[in-house]
Parts: structure tokens; sequence; C-alpha cells
């Protein structure tokens, strides 16, 4: 299989491949469990993690990742715009890249970014989260999780909730999913649903306009955070009325009468889209989403700096 | 550095054997036309050649009234690094321009005598007559409005706050009032900023896909309805600027067919391009402009109103911007493409060649039309007139390449594009240009 260097997202990326990364991934986990969760890996690969936006969970887990590889790793973290710098992105990356680097490992506030430093580098490029666009590695971990609960992604169904418009991790999930057989909707108040999204995802993508029936339909529900900004931009009412009406609760659980898992990208607004309980209860496998968030991360800085050979080899960890 | 643009002043010259083309006479035929002193002195057949003249072999070339951009962006004052007037009119021309009209969104806006006079002084060295627009409200902040009898007196044919829509529909209708009161249009540039507020691209499955915030058509339209209301209530003449909404077409159809003086252009690249390119070029800024690429359906609508008359022009929205601003994420780019030297391969590939349009009525809507409009002086091909002319292959091809441009910027999104329909000349002044790659 011939695989790109970069992960832009998970849009267009083959079920193989796919299948391929969530392998890899597992084998990377059990090094996880070691009394020393190391490989040699990527040793002498110097990978650089370029921060242009606030990050600590997606940050850590990628260092992480990193150094359990044995590869070096350097951290560049600035807020704002690149253009509020006085330094345009393409200057910044070029540097970098001008000290030897073999990977760059990228969030930006702005939709793109990540494809935009392909056109300006030579080195493989992971997208940690491009504005709105995609955080594929998150739609990894969380496909992960979800094989690892049911023992399968074919045939499940998975529903999102919450704010669709401005979320990265709904589109990375929406593809990845749909390309492994999952079932999926979306549920969330109409002014955060983007725009013609059959369109723009398929016929197969179900809309529900209650969140209590997107639970009674659902085996798992990934619940997304909702920015608090989203009330003064107009396009909420209310956290108040949004937690009444789209608020995950065990109470809407209850009533769906079904074992439903619920997941969520963190960080959590607790009381506002999930119920505080719930996110610690039996139904959550938020924690375990953020150990698979390494050794998936770990899957694909291997495979995309070239290991793809060795894994297919049964040598990958 | 762009090319420079070298031409020759010639006060005399045969053209021997062209297609000559003029639709407001309905003119389409094979002949002869001599030039004396800058002047059409004789157009006919098999003319004698008189001595010490200069002679074009105008064999498989049509020849027109020189053509007229009535919206283009220069950037002088404040943006001197992007463009020029100089350099502008030298694209024009290598475009085959002979009449440009530069907006007023400069630094400091085009809002006073001063800078119109400024504006026009420079264009004299050039082939091009500038006819400059002025902003319709002071600084363009939609306040006020500026001081629009005296910009007049010194040479600005319409008014406009391009960029932005005139700020409200008061502030709209007193612009219109007043424009009237002078005889000049309103250019509207259609768009309700409430609704396109960080706005990237077209709000569409693309928008959706690629995670960038949406303008909607929805925001066109309701200043395209806005203003023909407020054309019908004041009886003042509106053009609304680089339209792109299949619905906005719509209702100007509805104003035409009630004889409301509304009329409108469209863009190269709004007949050429949909919203689909952002996502299949991943995120090239040079697919950013506002307004922004639309959908299939609203390009196809705009074919049609080209066909039917419902838009009247063809104009390019020339906006040259820094290779440092557009090589960035799309996001932070600024809107805009330059266009002056693709509009004539565009407009021959895709409405003539295609059999969409016929080649005179193209002409008309980058001849007739726009000087209609605005109010300038008619250019015709016929004896006694000064001689104006764009001459041009409709057949023959070239490939665009950005890197041998005339303006000073390279933002172009048909880079690498073959296109049929070249520039081979044009005759403005008393000077010519003639293409040295035709």
């Amino acid at each position: 299989m011939i695989i790109s260097k970069h992960l832009l997202g998970l849009e267009g990326v083959r079920r193989e491949e796919i299948s391929l990364i969530l392998k890899t991934a597992q084998s990377f986990k059990e090094v996880l469990s070691r009394p020393i969760p190391k490989v040699p890996t990527l040793r002498g690969k110097t990978i650089v993690n370029l921060f242009f936006e606030a990050s600590t969970r997606t940050r850590i887990s990628f260092e992480l990742a990193e150094k359990r590889l044995s590869a070096d790793s350097i951290n560049f973290a600035s807020s704002g715009s690149s253009v509020a710098k006085g330094e345009t992105l393409k200057d910044t990356v070029r540097n970098i890249e001008a000290m030897k680097i073999d990977m760059v490992v990228i969030r930006h506030q702005a939709s793109g970014a990540a494809h935009f430093l392909t056109q300006c580098l030579e080195a493989g490029v992971i997208n940690a989260g491009d504005g709105q666009h995609e955080h594929p590695t998150q739609g990894l971990l969380d496909m992960m999780t979800l094989q690892e609960k049911f023992g399968r992604l074919q045939g499940l169904k998975v529903a999102i909730v919450g704010d669709i418009t401005h979320s990265r991790v709904a589109r990375s999930n929406i593809h990845g999913l749909m390309t492994m057989g999952v079932e999926v909707a979306v549920c969330g108040p109409a002014t955060l649903l983007p725009r013609d999204i059959a369109a723009a995802f398929g016929q197969d993508l179900l809309v529900f306009k209650k969140v209590d029936e997107a639970i009674q339909w659902a085996d798992a529900v990934n619940v997304l955070r909702l920015q608090l900004e989203r009330q003064k931009n107009g396009l909420l009412p209310s956290l108040r009325e949004y937690a009444l009406h789209f608020g995950v609760t065990r109470r809407r659980l209850e009533d769906a009468k079904r074992e439903v898992v619920i997941m969520h990208p963190g960080p959590i607004n607790r009381g506002v889209e999930l119920e505080s309980d719930l996110a610690d209860s039996e139904f959550s496998v938020i924690l375990d989403q953020v150990t698979n968030g390494v050794a998936v991360r770990m899957a694909v800085l291997y495979l995309k700096s070239g290991g793809e050979q060795e894994v297919m080899n049964g040598n990958g960890a | 550095m762009p090319r420079k643009l070298e031409t020759k002043s010639i006060k005399n010259l045969l053209i021997r054997g062209a297609r000559f083309i003029d639709p407001s006479q309905s003119l389409d035929q094979h002949g002869d036309l001599v030039i004396e002193n800058g002047l059409i002195s004789r157009f006919g057949n098999n003319l004698p050649a008189p001595q010490n003249f200069e002679m074009l072999d105008g064999h498989d070339l049509v020849v027109s009234p020189g053509w007229c951009d009535m919206h283009v962006h220069f950037r002088e004052p404040g943006r001197e690094d992007k463009e020029t007037i100089a350099t502008g009119c030298a694209a024009a021309t290598a475009g085959g321009f002979a009449a440009a009209c530069p907006m007023p969104n400069t630094s400091p806006a085009t809002d006073k005598r001063e800078i119109v006079e400024s504006i026009i002084k420079k264009s004299q060295d050039t082939m091009v007559d500038v006819y400059p627009i002025a902003a319709a409200t002071k600084g363009r902040e939609g306040k006020e409005l500026s001081e629009m009898a005296e910009l007049v007196e010194a040479g600005a044919v319409a008014f406009s706050d391009d960029g932005c829509a005139i700020a409200t529909a008061e502030l709209a209708r007193r612009a219109m009032e007043y424009a009237n009161m002078l005889g000049v249009p309103i250019i509207e540039h259609a768009e309700d900023a409430t609704l396109d507020e960080r706005g990237a691209m077209n709000e569409s499955m693309f928008s959706t896909k690629l995670g960038l915030p949406g303008m909607p058509t929805v925001a066109e339209d309701i200043i395209v309805a806005r203003d023909i209301l407020l054309a019908a209530y004041t009886g003042a003449r509106v053009h609304i600027a680089h339209l792109s909404s299949a619905r906005a077409l719509e209702l100007i159809r509805w104003g035409k067919q009630r004889g409301l003086p509304v009329t409108c252009e469209v863009t190269p690249h709004h007949f050429t391009l949909t919203d689909e390119a952002v996502a299949t070029s991943n995120y090239d800024t040079n697919t950013k402009m506002n307004p922004p690429l639309r959908s299939a359906h609203d390009l196809e609508a705009m074919i049609a109103g080209l066909q039917d008359g419902t838009i009247d022009v063809i104009a390019t929205d020339h906006a040259p911007h820094s290779i440092e601003e557009k090589e960035t994420e799309f996001a932070a780019a600024p809107f805009g493409i330059t266009g002056l030297e693709t509009a004539l391969g565009l407009i021959m590939t895709r409405l003539v060649k295609p059999n969409l349009l016929t080649l005179s009525a193209a002409i008309a809507k980058v001849t007739v039309a726009p000087r209609r409009i605005l109010n300038l002086p008619a250019v015709q091909i016929k004896e006694g007139q000064p001689a104006n002319l764009t001459f041009f292959s409709p057949t023959k091809t070239w490939m665009v390449d950005k890197t041998k441009t005339y303006s000073k910027s390279r933002n172009t999104p048909f880079h690498g594009w073959e296109l049929t329909g070249k520039v081979f000349a044009v005759y403005n002044k008393q000077q010519l240009w003639l293409n040295s790659e035709f």
C-alpha cells in the first residue's frame, strides 16, 4: 500500500490505511504497558511540534508519542496568527525546516494551514487540528476506542452531538467512521449545523433534531465541547438552554433504556454539554480515548516516517 | 518586477484585411482602415496605401472599439507595492483594454478632488483612458456622503464604496438621490456585511467540508433587493458590481422587466470557476475573492444572464495583491485576484468559443455597455472618430504565465491555463502597443 507521508485529514484516506494505523496503534499500546515504555523506532528522527493555538492534551500526547518512539522533538508554541507576529507562516516554517527536520506536527487556528505547509516544506506534515477543518488523530483515536469497546467498527451506530459547524473533531470522525462502515448521525442546534451537510458528507449521514432520538439510536455518543463564545456570537440563546435541550445526561440515558458509550474529545465543560457525573460513569470511555491517543499518534508518526514495510513484516514494535 | 510596456507613437496607420466589429452600429465586416493624425480617416475595401504609412496586416484578426474595464483596483495611492496607476495601465493595455475605471478603495480612499485629479494626471502618460470612480461616502466609512459634486467636476464618473456596500439603506438612498442629481450612477458592492462577517468562501457543501466560514449568497441578494427598490423609489441609476448569485440575478431581471434603471456586471472568474476550486486547489488563496466563487448553479445563471442581456457588462475586478499577503493560510489572505491580462482569453475560451455568446455580444459587454452606463465618450469605428481600437485573435491559443505579467502582482488562479483568444495590439491616444509575443 502506498501511503502519503502527510496526514492532513481523514477525508479520502482509504479503509486499508486506517485499518493499518489502528492495528499498528494496538501494538504500540502494548509497548506503553511495558516497564520501560519506549522503543528505538524513530531514533535520529527530528520532529517539530508547531502549536499556533493553545492546546494541552494534544500537544502532550504528541510529545509523549514522540518520546516513546525515541525521536528528538522540539516544541514551538505561538498564539495569534503569524501575520500578527509580523512573520509569515511560510517564513516561520521554512526557517525551522532549514534546521534539518524530518516531520512537522501542526496545530493552527486556520482551516487548511496543514495543507499550506505541505506546499512550503519537504518534511512530512501531521495535522494536529486545523481551524474548523480536521483533527485526524482525534478521529483515529476515537475509532480505536470504539473498536476496543465493541470489538468491531463495521455496522456500529455513532452519534456526534453538539457544535458540528465549528468542529474539526466532527469532520474527522464523520469521514473516518463512514469509511470504516460505521453509521453516523449528527445532532445539534440548527445554528450549529453547517450548510448542505448531506452534499458535503453523503446522503447516509443522519441528522437528529433531538438529542433523545440520537441517544435512542446510537451505540455510542461522541459529545463535542461547546465553545463558550458561541453564545456571545449570537448562535445560542444561552448555555443554560443548550444544557437543557442538548446536554447529555444520565436521565436521558436512563430514559433511553440503553447502554450507550459516552465519548468526549475534551476538555469537558461539565454541566453544559455533558453532565458531570456521567463523564466519570461506567458509560464513559473518555480516559481510554486519552490513553489511546498516545498509541495512535505513535502509529501515525511511525508509519508516516516510512515504517510501513516493517509493520507489514511484523516488526512494528 | 513587472514587464515594461513598449509603445510606439504612431499618427498614421493602415490596417489591412481585418474583421471589424463594432456592436454600437451592428458592424461586422472585413475591410481596411486608415488612421491619419490619430483619427479614423477612411474605412472600406482595398484602400490605397497612403505614402509613409505604417501598415498592419489584419488577417485573422478582429478589430473592435477599444475595450473598457469598468472595475479595476490600481492601489494608488496607498499600496504602490501591489500596483501603481502606471503598472495597472500597462496591464490593461496588455489585456486589450483602452479604458479602465479604478475603484476608490485606495488608502486614503478616493474621496477628494485632489486624489481624483492625481489619478487622472498619472494616467496621462499611459495608453489608457482612466476614469476614476470616487467613494460614495467619506473615507468609505458609510457615515457621511462624500463631496460628490466637486468629485464629478474633478473627473469622477460614478460613486461606490466598493469593498463593501453603502452601509445603511438610508445612506444608500441619499447617495442615490445626490448622484442622480449629478447624472452619475451608484455602483454597489452588494454584500450585507452582517451576514458575511469573518467569511472566507461561498457558504456551501464545500465550506462545510473545508471548515471555512461561509459567505452566503443571501448576503448579496439582500443588498441587490434593497438597491433595486431604492432605485425604483429614487429614480437613480444603480449598477451592481461583480454579480455572482443566481437569485440576485433574478432580482435584477425582475427590476429590468419593470423598466427600473438597474444594470450589472459579472467578472470572468465568476463565469469560469466555482467554489469547488477552493477544495480541489487545497485552499489556494488565489481562489479567494469577494464576492466568492459560487456554486455551479450560480455560474450557469451568470451565463444565462449574459445571454439574455440581464448582465450588461463584463468587468474584471482586477485586484492585485502581494505574494507575501497571498502566500499564507486561507483565512488570513486578502480577497481578490488579478484579471486584466486574462479577461480576453477567458471571454473567448469560456463564452465565445463554446458558442454561448456571439463575438459581437461579448464585445458589446466590454465596449458599448460600460461606456453607456458611465456616460463616457462613445468609441466607434467610424470615419472622423478618434482611433481607439483593440486588435485580437479570437482563436489563437496561449498559456497563462504569472511570471510574465505587466501587472505588479501575480495573484491569478489561471496560471498554466491554456486560453483561446489573444490580444494582438491596442491603439489609443495616437500610440500603438504591439504584443511582441503574438
